[in-house]
């Protein structure tokens, strides 16, 4: 299996707190793994690294062979990183189809001349971009909301078009920030057969945050656990189940 | 999509018979000279309403000094005409790509700075330039810039002001504009989703201004002089309210935010301070019954009536 993410003794200070520190994480093309740990431990401030929110205090991130140093975030979505975040953050006054248009951005080749005079490529891709949208809002059970204020769908639906518009950018690798946080466990459910669906579909790798470690352990391949900024343990599900490290941090914090 | 272009098509149409008649009553002298006047008036204040809304309204970045990329439109114009007998469209072409210049290098330092801060740092900088046009003697320092001939015509005003309308909203209609929107809406999931926010921003910044300078050039070709007087801070306010009026974010309510306060200033002409009440008045009205502004975020192609109208073929 090739290497498309890998993270080197990665930490990152906020002021005197170490919110992570000396992370190691390899994600192999088409893996699912799982990043687990307790709230403030690190995960997200994990994502924002890898999504170049922030940069590392020290170590180093590679993607597809090359370091992300000194990139902005939009540098790193167009090398293949998406991204949702744990508080939701669509275009919330934009219309669900222009959500998932937005994100084909960096996919529509046509210059300033030819949308100003709406000539040349821009016709075509603007109607490829439209039909794109629509057939990708099909897959999230969105096609029929397509018009509808992003603001006004309710939670679930907001967090999937979250995830639509991340696929629309063609991510290599799509990082998803506890996308089950207040679904009903039916939503949950469904939600997490998609995910499983998406990453055959788009032959897509994914790293899947999420505190309740039961659903993590469903689906993930290998598993992260993150505590106070650092990884206490990593491995298959079962060896993670029986880790007794992670039973310490995670299930017996009161034992 | 196609229907797109024929849409385009038939506001061309409409507008180009909207000129004919004008141009008509201008000929006959049933409108004279003071509407004539006026008319150019208001195809300039268009073009400033339009192209400040580009940053305004749909990058959401406030800018407040907007009249001194008029100024310098303005300026570069005269100066060319005058001094190097340019034609007048390579006048207003240079004007836009000077202008549009300063826009960048204004831009790029102050883009990173949000809100109030940005709209205080462009309102310095607005200033700056006409302080600086004030104390050079060259284009005529605070004497401002004399001898310009009157080349700014009611048609030449109108099919600028029109090409500037239909540039404005295909810019905003493209990837170009949704990146610019998504900068408005969430500035971190626009960077997430791949859109260079600083590009982005910065060429709004640039295209906006380069229109204001556009219209500074008609402007210095309307009357026989340029004052710094006519670019200041207030002047820019006065361009704001235009787009609050009108509603951020729609063209149409750009277009009738200028038109409104071009015309209520010009019926008041013979009473300046009343003009200033009522401006007053309009505003507090605007605030408690319509604070998103006459038109919102809506465009009038968007409203019933059009699309019955584009309906029928
Ligand atoms: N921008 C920031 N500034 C200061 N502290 C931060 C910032 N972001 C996160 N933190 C801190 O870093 C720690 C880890 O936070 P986070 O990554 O959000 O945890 P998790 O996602 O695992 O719940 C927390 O203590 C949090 O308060
Ligand atoms: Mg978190």
């Amino acid at each position: 299996m090739s290497i498309l993410l890998e993270a080197k003794e990665v930490s990152k200070m906020f002021g005197g707190l170490k919110a992570v520190s000396n992370f190691d994480m390899t994600i192999n093309k088409g893996e699912l793994i799982g990043l687990i740990g307790p709230n403030g431990a690190g995960k997200t401030t994990a994502f924002n690294l890898f999504t170049g929110v922030y940069q590392p205090t020290t170590g180093v991130i590679n993607f597809a062979g090359k370091s992300l140093k000194g990139m902005k975030p939009s540098q790193i979505t167009q090398r293949g990183i998406a991204r949702t975040f744990q508080n939701i953050r669509l275009f919330s006054e934009l219309s669900v189809l222009d959500n998932v248009k937005i994100a084909y951005h960096t996919h529509l080749k046509y210059n300033l001349a030819e949308a100003v005079l709406r000539v040349g490529r821009y016709m075509k891709e603007e109607k490829r971009i439209e039909e794109a949208g629509r057939e990708l809002l099909k897959i999230f059970k969105l096609e029929d909301k397509a018009d509808e204020i992003a603001k006004n769908l309710p939670y679930g639906a907001q967090r999937r078009l979250e995830i639509a518009r991340a696929l629309a950018t063609r991510p290599q690798l799509l990082l998803l920030d506890e996308p089950a946080a207040g679904m009903n466990p039916q939503e949950t459910n469904e939600l997490m057969d998609m995910i499983r669906w998406i990453r055959k579909e788009f032959a897509l790798s994914i790293l899947l945050i999420e505190h309740d470690m039961s659903l993590v352990m469903g689906i993930c391949e290998r598993i992260y656990v993150l505590e106070y900024g650092s990884i206490i343990a990593h491995g298959l599900p079962e060896e993670i189940k029986k880790n007794p490290e992670v039973i310490r941090a995670y299930l017996g914090g009161e034992a | 999509m196609n229907s797109l272009r024929k849409l385009d098509a038939k506001a061309i149409i409409i507008s180009l018979i909207g000129f004919a008649i004008l141009q008509g009553l201008l000929t006959a002298d049933i409108l004279d000279n003071f509407w004539e006047l006026n008319m150019i008036l208001i195809c300039i204040n268009i073009i400033l309403a339009v192209s400040l809304n580009l940053i305004n309204g749909y990058t959401g970045q406030l800018s407040l000094g907007h009249a001194g990329f008029m100024a310098v439109g303005a300026y570069t114009g005269a100066v060319l005409t005058v001094n190097f007998h340019t034609p007048f469209l390579i006048s207003i072409i240079i004007s836009f790509v000077t202008a549009a210049i300063l826009g960048a290098m204004i831009g790029l330092p102050t883009i990173r700075l949000s809100g109030d801060y940005l709209a205080i740092a462009t309102l310095g900088l607005g200033e700056i330039i006409r302080i600086v046009i004030m104390n050079v003697n060259y284009v005529g320092g605070a004497a401002g810039f004399m001898g310009i001939p009157k080349y700014t015509t009611f048609a030449w005003a109108f099919f600028v002001m029109l090409f500037v309308v239909f540039f404005i909203k295909n810019y905003v209609n493209s990837s170009f504009g949704r990146a610019c929107i998504a900068i408005r809406e969430n500035e971190i999931a626009a960077e997430t989703m791949g859109v260079n926010t600083t590009k982005y921003k910065v060429l709004a910044f640039m295209v906006g201004a380069g229109f204001a300078g556009v219209a500074g050039c008609l402007f210095g070709h309307t009357f026989y002089i340029v004052h710094p007087s006519s670019f200041t801070f207030l002047a820019s306010f006065n361009y704001v309210i235009m787009i609050v009026m009108g509603g951020l974010g729609s063209i149409t309510g750009s277009i009738a935010g200028a038109f409104i306060l071009t015309t209520v200033s010009a019926l008041l002409s013979a009473w300046p301070e009343l003009r200033m009440i009522i401006y007053a008045v309009i505003l507090i009205l605007l605030m408690f019954y319509r604070p998103q502004g006459l038109f919102g975020n809506i465009e009038l192609t968007s409203l019933p009536i059009f699309k019955r109208f584009k309906g029928g073929k």
